[in-house]
């Protein structure tokens, strides 16, 4: 029983890792596009980014160094990873739900590295975990992993009761939605409920980390405890295959589009990639388009189709 | 209160509209506009119309597609939607665009967050149809089935919708009820877009289909190539043209003023977007007098497209657009000039100065400026004698948004008007938080059928809220007051939606440009230079 809990709980964490990696690398390998960027983009000078203004705003722009300011890009980024800026500013409604959601999970994925910092430290050097040290590791991981089940619990509750009751909602709800939601609940109950109600024998969650980190089949795991940690392995391998990866995607959306303002003229690496594109063979059918397979963007885009085929 | 649209009654057979807004549902304006009775009445479509064209989603139609005639030549088409729905998604055929598209496919929290900052959902009284969401969800959902090939797992997760030719004779009409502002997306906490989904729905539709509006295609994009402008000036035509603005300008200004052609080695090739030759001829004339004064070396073209720095293929055709924007580069680079500068168009700023810029390589990568930022430069530097007090009337500031939100050219037009305007007073919100005109993406120069209702009642309505408050001080129609757009869709806007409430006969709101404000304060300038008349 508790071999298969630790093989659900390592194929959970596998899936995840893969999933995610390839869901990236997806992303990361799809062509450059077009630029798209839109203003406010953080990373422009200071005096300029205050009022969502860009290079274009400074005489002879490409003749002057361009500064990018990390600084500024951090000063958007961290407000919105850990405390969802944008949707308290223009949804605070939803961000009271989402913010308590997210956070929990934040709480969680907190609870889970010191974990396994707990875990790794006794086997490894079981001495300074054994005092003052394991006292306060154990400490942080019981409140930030209670207090984010709790979070993620009443967040999740929130937004189903959202979806399931708000009419803005209502044409843009799939089952997959309210399914994604109720599972959260579900698998975050479990694990609360089997965690709190173990009982005297049960294992407490070091207990648990270093026998996963062992695989050590000897520890009994009770009922509840064991379907909290079979749908907590389910919930995390199945986040990345669905959009809640939004994770990943949200790093692309920001760095790749909407704020990359870099002028082709200062990139080799940018005008070699689209050297490339220009030679790929589009097979758009409209006439006035005048591709037949073979024709390259290039070719196209230098056709005048008031003059040619496409006329 | 009447239901609201849902997404499968796009898929709905026949071609009752989805939907219908009377006045009464609109957002309400501030005086002298609040009393919804007294509006127009919306013109009706014709029943010609009706019977001839798919007119099945709203009060009004863009498109004028001709309804199929059997159920072979529907399911053709179906078919055809279909084959662009999976060149939409493909890297050959679609690099251009696929990474934003993809990631807004599938990570749309579905949050609606972006609902509220779209100035047509709110301006239609939120009607569900016009949700930034709405059409992105249909798009979805053919995705994930279509595309993705998902089974019954994927339309539990996803969402279903049914595919017939209903849905997407709607679907091309409702990728003409967006503006492409991406005033969403600024609030997508995610970073998703639904602007872009309408442009790129627009681009199926042309690229593979064939079916775009008219006055984007025919007598846009093809005509500019054909002729050199989408106007229809040919070289000839648009010089003779320029030759009598200059004339008038030295006329009316008492400065003698050149506008000069092909100048090789010129530091400047101007753009202007060739409207303005045709309909605000002064616009051109003031750039001209304040070049020459400021002592410039600058430059038009007579190059096929080099004097017209329109390009509508950025808002529904990736080939028209390209096209366009190599022949505005060729232009350049034929002149050697040392920079390219866009005059007041928005859409032309963007598409040449961000949005070719990656194919934009080799000797065609000639930089761009804005002109707002090279009259910024000529105004800060003293070289012009200007005198603020002749400009002593309220002013107030269009951001164009593809000049504002989407390029970040938001001070330099301000530091202008700061400096020679004493009652300039900003619009809220404004900056990159401003709000479309209502004719971005084409639909300032869109009015067959009874568009105009529609782009006037609801597109413009935001932007009409706002110059009203704007102005709330003053709207006596003793006070003259100017509303400043430099940009030629935008003031194509102005034009007639002012026009159709009346608003200059009853409260004197002129627009204009930026360059008339500047030559109205120059001291060298015989005073007058903006005339307080309709036109
Ligand atoms: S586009 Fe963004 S803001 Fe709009 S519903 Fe989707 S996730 Fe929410
Ligand atoms: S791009 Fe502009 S008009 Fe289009 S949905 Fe978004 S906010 Fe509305």
């Amino acid at each position: 029983m508790t071999a298969s809990i630790y093989g659900i709980i390592y194929a959970g964490v596998l899936v995840f890792v893969v999933a995610s990696v390839l869901r990236a690398v997806r992303y990361a390998k799809l062509p450059a596009h077009l630029r798209w960027e839109l203003y406010p983009v953080p990373h422009e000078e200071a005096e300029r980014a205050r009022h969502g203004g860009s290079y274009f705003e400074v005489p002879d722009w490409w003749t002057k160094p361009r500064k990018v300011n990390f600084a500024g890009e951090l000063k958007v980024m961290i407000p919105e990873m850990l405390f969802l800026k944008a949707l308290r500013e223009f949804n605070r409604k939803l961000w009271y739900r989402s913010f308590v959601f997210h956070f929990g999970l934040y709480l969680l994925a907190g609870t889970i590295a010191l974990l396994a910092v707990a875990a790794l430290g006794t086997i490894l050097l079981p001495s300074l975990l054994a005092g003052f040290v394991g006292a306060v590791l154990h400490t942080l991981y019981t409140a930030t992993g209670l207090c984010g089940a709790v979070m993620a619990i009443i967040g999740a509750a929130g937004l189903l009761h959202d979806r399931l009751s708000d009419p803005n909602l209502k044409n843009y709800t799939a089952p997959g939605d309210i399914f994604n939601l109720a599972f959260f609940i579900a698998a975050l109950g479990a694990l609360a409920a089997g965690y709190l109600l173990r009982g005297p024998g049960g294992p407490g969650a070091l207990a648990l980390a270093c026998g996963l980190l062992r695989f050590d089949t000897a520890i009994p795991v009770p009922g509840v405890l064991s379907a909290g940690l079979v749908l907590g392995a389910l919930l995390v391998g199945y986040i990345p295959l669905t959009h809640m990866s939004h994770f990943i995607a949200k790093y692309f959306l920001y760095h790749n589009i909407r704020w990359d303002d870099l002028p082709t003229a200062q990139s080799a690496e940018i005008q070699r990639r689209f050297a490339g594109y220009l030679t790929f063979r589009p097979t758009w059918a409209a006439r006035h388009i005048g591709a037949d397979g073979a024709r390259t963007w290039a070719d196209i885009a230098a056709t005048n189709p008031s003059v040619g085929a496409g006329k | 209160m009447k239901e609201a649209v849902k997404l499968g009654d796009m898929s709905r057979p026949g071609r009752t509209p989805l939907a219908h807004l009377e006045n009464e549902d609109l957002m309400r304006l501030p005086p002298p506009l609040e009393d919804p009775s007294k509006y127009h009445n919306w013109t009706a479509l014709a029943p010609h119309t009706r019977e001839k064209y798919e007119c099945g989603l709203d009060d009004t139609c863009a498109l004028n597609l001709p309804q199929p005639q059997t159920k072979e030549e529907e399911a053709q088409l179906v078919a055809k939607f279909l084959s662009g729905l999976e060149k939409l998604f493909t890297r050959e055929n679609n690099w251009t665009f696929l990474q934003p598209l993809l990631l807004t496919m599938e990570h749309c929290a579905k949050c609606q967050t972006c609902s509220e900052a779209c100035h047509i959902y709110e301006a239609s009284g939120r009607n569900e149809l016009y949700r930034p969401t709405f059409r992105s969800e249909v798009l979805r959902r053919l995705y994930f089935q279509y595309v993705k090939h998902g089974g019954l797992l994927s339309s539990l997760q996803h969402g279903a919708i049914q595919l017939n030719w209903p849905l997407v004779a709607r679907l091309a009409e409702l990728s003409y009820r967006c503006n492409l502002c991406r005033r969403c997306a600024q609030t997508c906490p995610i970073g998703a877009d639904n602007g872009l989904v309408a442009h790129e729905l627009r681009k199926l539709f042309s690229q593979e289909m064939g079916i775009a509006a008219k006055e984007l295609h025919d007598t846009g994009s093809m005509l500019q190539l054909k002729a050199g402008s989408s106007t229809g000036m040919n070289a000839e035509v648009v010089k003779d043209n320029i030759r009598f603005i200059d004339e008038d300008t030295s006329e009316k200004t008492g400065i003698q003023v050149e506008t000069p052609w092909d100048v090789e080695g010129a530091d400047i090739l101007l753009i202007h977007n060739a409207g303005e030759i045709l309909a605000w001829p002064e616009n051109p004339g003031a750039f001209a007098l304040i070049l020459n004064a400021a002592g410039v070396k600058w430059t038009l073209s007579s190059e096929l497209a080099g004097y017209d720095s329109i390009n509508y293929g950025l808002w529904y055709d990736d080939a028209q657009f390209a096209r366009v924007a190599l022949k505005h580069a060729q232009a350049a680079r034929k002149l050697g000039v040392r920079k390219i500068v866009l005059a007041e168009c928005g859409h032309a700023h963007k598409a040449l100065s961000v949005i070719a810029d990656r194919v934009l390589l080799g000797d065609l990568s000639i930089p761009r400026e804005s002109s707002m930022t090279l009259l910024r430069d000529i105004v800060m530097s003293g070289r012009l004698g200007l005198d603020p007090d002749r400009n002593d009337f309220p002013v107030t500031l269009h951001d164009p948004c593809n000049l504002v939100r989407l390029m970040g050219v938001v001070e330099p037009q301000r530091e202008i008007l700061r400096k020679i305007c004493p009652r300039f007073r900003e619009m809220e919100p404004h900056g990159v938080d401003n709000y479309c005109c209502g004719g971005g993406s084409g639909f300032a120069i869109m009015s067959g059928n009874n568009f105009p209702d529609w782009r006037f009642h609801v597109s413009g309505r935001k932007k009409l809220e706002q110059i009203l408050n704007a102005f709330a001080d003053c709207l006596d129609p003793s006070v003259p007051k100017y509303l400043c757009a430099p940009c030629s869709n935008c003031k194509g806007q102005f034009r007639d939606m002012l026009a159709y409430y009346n608003l200059w006969e009853k409260n004197r709101i002129l627009y204009g440009g930026l360059v008339e404000l500047i030559v109205n304060a120059m001291t060298d300038v015989r005073p007058g230079y903006i005339e307080w008349e309709w036109h």
